[in-house]
C-alpha cells in the first residue's frame, strides 16, 4: 500500500514540474512557429526569399552593436509597460491604460526636468524626475483603481476611455502652453538627463540605449520580490486568484485593487524615463507609440512573471527593430502583423494547453 | 438652414458610430466583449477601397468590406468561442493585426504608406452636404438602429441572444446552443461595424492609414452609455456626433479647445460606469470565458 503511494508520488512530482514547464514554454513556441509561417507567407507575397529576410532581421538586431542598442532601448520601455500589465493581471485586473500612464509619466518627468535649474546635479535631478514619472503614471492609474474599488466599474472600459482622455489632455497642455513652435514637443529639459549606454561602451554609438535599462532590470527584480516574497504581494496574488476567498481570509479586496492599480500605473509611468530622460530629453506627443499596448503582449507572453516579462520585452523589441532592418526589402509593417499573430496564438494556446494538461491527469492542479 | 445643416452634418458623422454601435450591442448582449469593433471598421474600410478600386464600384466596395469584417469577426469567434481565449486580449490583438495588415497591404497594393488612390464611391465629392443623402449606406445606418432593436427585443433570436448573454448555463439547459448564438452575434457585429468603415471610406473616397481613428471605441462608449440597448446606443451615437459637429462648426471661434470636445464620449462613459446618474450594468455573462461545453 505504502509502496503504491510512494510510486504514485514519485511519478506525480516529475510530471508536475514538466507540466509547469510545458505550460510556460509551449504557448510562446507555438506562437513563434505560427508567426514564422505567417511571416513566410507575407514575405512570399512581396516576392522575397523568407530565409534571407529573416537573416537580415537577425543581422540588423542582434548582429551589430547599433542594432542591439536599439533593441535594448525599445525593450527597456516594454519591460516597464509589461511589468505594469503583469502586476495588474496578478491582481486580477486588466490594465489597458499603460499607454496613457506611460505618456503621463514621461510628461511629468519632463516637467520636473524643465523646472529644475540647469546646473542641478544628476544625483538629485534624476531621482526627482524619475519619481515624477512614477507619480504621473500612478495618478493615471488611480482613477480606474478607485472606480473599481469604490463602485466596481469595469477597469477595461475605464482604462480604454481614460487613454483617450489623458492623451487628449496632455496634447492640449503641450500644444497650448509648452511646445516649441512648429513641433509637437516641449523644450529640452535643463536637468535630469540620463547617460547613454554609448558613453560607457563606445560600440553602442548612435543607438538610443541608455542607463534607464538598469532601472528596468532593478525594477523587474523588485516587482518579483514584491509579488512573491512580501505579504502585500501575497494578498495581491490571492485577490487575483480568488477575490471572494481573499476577502473571507481578511484581505480588503478594494484596497488591494487600488494599490495594484497605483503600482501598475507607476510602473508604466517609469517607462517614460527611458524616452524623456534617456533619449530625446523632451516630452513629445505620441512618444508612447503603442508601447503601452505592446505591454499587454509582453505580459501575456512573459506569463506575468518578471523574468518572463524581461525576455518577452527583448523578443518584441527585436521584432520592432527587425522591421526597420528589413524595410528595404519587405515593408516593416510585416512585424506589426507578426506581433498581433503572436498575441493571438498565445491567447489561444494558453487555455488550450492548460486544459490538455488538466485533462491528461485529472483535476489535480489548482 | 443652419439648423438643418447642423442636423445633416451630425447624421453624417453619426453613421459609422451607428453601424458599429448596433454591432457592439449584438456582440455584448451575447456575452462577448466588443473590443474588436475598431479593427472590424478599419478592415471594412480597407476592403471597401480594394473592392471599389478593382472594378467593383461602390457596391463591390460594400461587398468586399463586409467580407473583410465578417472574416475578422470569424477569427475573433474562433479564438474566443472555440478556443475560449481571453476576449480582451483577442480584441486588442485583432485591432493591432488590422492596423498592421492594412498598412502592409496598402503598401503592397498602392505603394503608399499613407493612403490609397481615389475611388468612386457614391456621387462626387465636394457637392456639399446634400450629396451624402444619395449614399444608401447613410439610410441603412439610420435603419440599422430600429432593425437591431427589433431583432434584440422582438425575435426568437433576440431572446436567445439575451439569454446567452445573461445566463449561458440556463440558456444551454433549455437547449440553446450557446456557441452558435454567440458566433452568429459576433459575425453580425463584424458585418455591421465593417459597414461603418465602408461608409467612412466611400465618403472620403479613399483609404488612409488608421482612418477610423478610434471611432470603434466611441461606438463602444455609445454601447455602454446607452446601457447595451440598441435605441439608447443610437441616441448616444447621435449625441457624440452632435458634439463633434459643434466642435467643427465652432472651430473658427474656438471657445473650447478641440481636445476637450473630443473627450466628451469617453468622459460620459466613465461617468455612466461610475454610476453618477443611474449605474450602467452590463450583461451578466459579459467577458466571462464560456463555461458551457461546446
Amino acid at each position: 500500500m505504502s509502496r503504491a503511494t510512494g510510486v504514485r508520488r514519485a511519478s506525480l512530482l516529475a510530471p508536475r514540474t514538466r507540466a509547469l514547464l510545458e505550460e510556460a514554454l509551449v504557448p510562446p513556441l507555438v506562437a513563434i512557429l505560427l508567426a514564422l509561417v505567417i511571416g513566410d507567407l507575407l514575405i512570399l507575397a512581396v516576392g522575397q526569399p523568407p530565409g534571407q529576410v529573416y537573416r537580415l532581421l537577425l543581422a540588423g538586431t542582434w548582429g551589430n552593436a547599433y542594432g542591439l542598442g536599439q533593441v535594448l532601448f525599445k525593450a527597456t520601455t516594454l519591460v516597464f509597460t509589461g511589468l505594469a500589465v503583469a502586476v495588474g493581471l496578478r491582481a486580477g485586473l486588466f490594465n489597458i491604460g499603460a499607454e496613457s500612464q506611460l505618456a503621463a509619466g514621461g510628461f511629468l518627468a519632463a516637467l520636473v526636468g524643465l523646472a529644475l535649474p540647469a546646473g542641478t546635479p544628476g544625483l538629485i535631478a534624476i531621482p526627482l524626475a524619475t519619481l515624477a514619472a512614477a507619480l504621473g503614471g500612478a495618478a493615471a492609474g488611480a482613477v480606474p483603481g478607485a472606480l473599481k474599488a469604490r463602485v466596481g466599474a469595469h477597469e477595461v472600459i475605464v482604462t480604454i476611455m481614460l487613454n483617450f482622455i489623458v492623451l487628449a489632455l496632455l496634447n492640449y497642455i503641450v500644444a497650448a502652453h509648452l511646445h516649441v513652435p512648429e513641433t509637437l514637443h516641449t523644450p529640452e529639459i535643463h536637468a535630469g538627463g540620463v547617460a547613454r549606454l554609448a558613453d560607457l561602451i563606445p560600440a553602442f554609438h548612435g543607438s538610443a540605449a541608455n542607463l534607464a535599462i538598469l532601472v528596468a532590470i532593478g525594477v523587474a527584480a523588485l516587482v518579483g520580490w514584491y509579488l512573491f516574497r512580501t505579504r502585500a504581494g501575497y494578498d495581491l496574488r490571492a485577490v487575483g486568484l480568488q477575490p471572494a476567498a481573499a476577502e473571507y481570509g481578511g484581505v480588503d479586496v478594494g484596497r488591494v485593487w487600488l494599490r495594484a492599480f497605483l503600482i501598475s500605473g507607476a510602473l508604466a509611468g517609469l517607462g517614460g524615463v527611458n524616452f524623456v530622460l534617456g533619449y530625446k530629453r523632451y516630452y513629445e506627443e505620441g512618444f508612447a507609440g503603442g508601447a503601452g499596448f505592446l505591454g499587454i503582449a509582453v505580459a501575456l507572453v512573459g506569463r506575468n512573471h518578471p523574468l518572463g516579462v524581461v525576455l518577452a520585452a527583448l523578443f518584441f523589441a527585436t521584432l520592432s527593430q527587425g522591421g526597420l532592418a528589413i524595410h528595404a526589402v519587405v515593408p516593416k509593417q510585416m512585424v506589426e502583423v507578426l506581433q498581433a499573430v503572436v498575441i493571438l496564438a498565445v491567447a489561444v494556446t494558453v487555455p488550450e494547453v492548460r486544459r490538455l494538461l488538466r485533462g491528461s491527469r485529472g483535476r489535480t492542479d489548482a | 438652414m443652419i439648423v438643418l445643416g447642423f442636423l445633416l452634418q451630425t447624421v453624417r458623422i453619426a453613421v459609422p458610430f451607428l453601424f458599429a454601435a448596433v454591432g457592439g450591442v449584438l456582440s455584448e448582449r451575447s456575452g462577448l466583449v466588443a473590443l474588436g469593433l475598431e479593427g472590424f471598421m478599419l478592415g471594412g474600410a480597407f476592403g471597401a477601397v480594394i473592392g471599389d478600386f478593382y472594378g467593383g464600384g461602390a457596391w463591390g466596395g460594400i461587398a468586399a468590406g463586409v467580407v473583410v469584417g465578417v472574416a475578422l469577426a470569424a477569427l475573433y469567434a474562433l479564438c474566443v468561442v472555440r478556443f475560449r481565449a481571453d476576449q480582451v486580449i483577442v480584441g486588442i490583438a485583432i485591432n493591432l493585426l488590422v492596423i498592421g495588415a492594412t498598412r502592409f497591404f496598402l503598401l503592397l497594393a498602392f505603394d503608399s504608406a499613407s493612403n490609397s488612390p481615389r475611388v468612386a464611391g457614391f456621387g462626387e465629392a465636394g457637392r456639399g452636404l446634400l450629396s451624402s443623402l444619395g449614399n444608401p449606406l447613410l439610410w441603412l445606418g439610420i435603419l440599422a438602429v430600429p432593425l437591431t432593436a427589433w431583432l434584440v427585443h422582438r425575435t426568437p433570436f433576440g431572446l436567445r441572444l439575451r439569454a446567452v448573454g445573461e445566463h449561458p448555463e440556463a440558456a444551454e439547459s433549455l437547449g440553446i446552443r450557446v456557441p452558435r448564438v454567440r458566433t452568429l452575434a459576433v459575425l453580425l457585429s463584424g458585418a455591421l461595424a465593417a459597414l461603418g468603415g465602408v461608409y467612412l471610406a466611400l465618403e472620403q473616397h479613399q483609404f488612409s492609414d488608421q482612418m477610423t481613428a478610434g471611432r470603434g471605441f466611441i461606438a463602444l462608449a455609445a454601447v455602454i452609455f446607452g446601457r447595451w440597448d440598441p435605441a439608447r446606443a443610437g441616441v448616444a451615437c447621435l449625441l457624440f456626433a452632435a458634439a463633434e459637429t459643434l466642435e467643427i462648426q465652432l472651430q473658427t471661434v474656438s471657445v473650447v479647445p478641440s481636445q476637450f470636445v473630443a473627450m466628451i464620449p469617453y468622459v460620459l462613459t466613465i461617468v455612466a460606469l461610475a454610476g453618477v446618474v443611474g449605474r450602467a450594468v452590463p450583461p451578466a455573462a459579459l467577458g466571462k470565458t464560456a463555461t458551457v461545453a461546446d
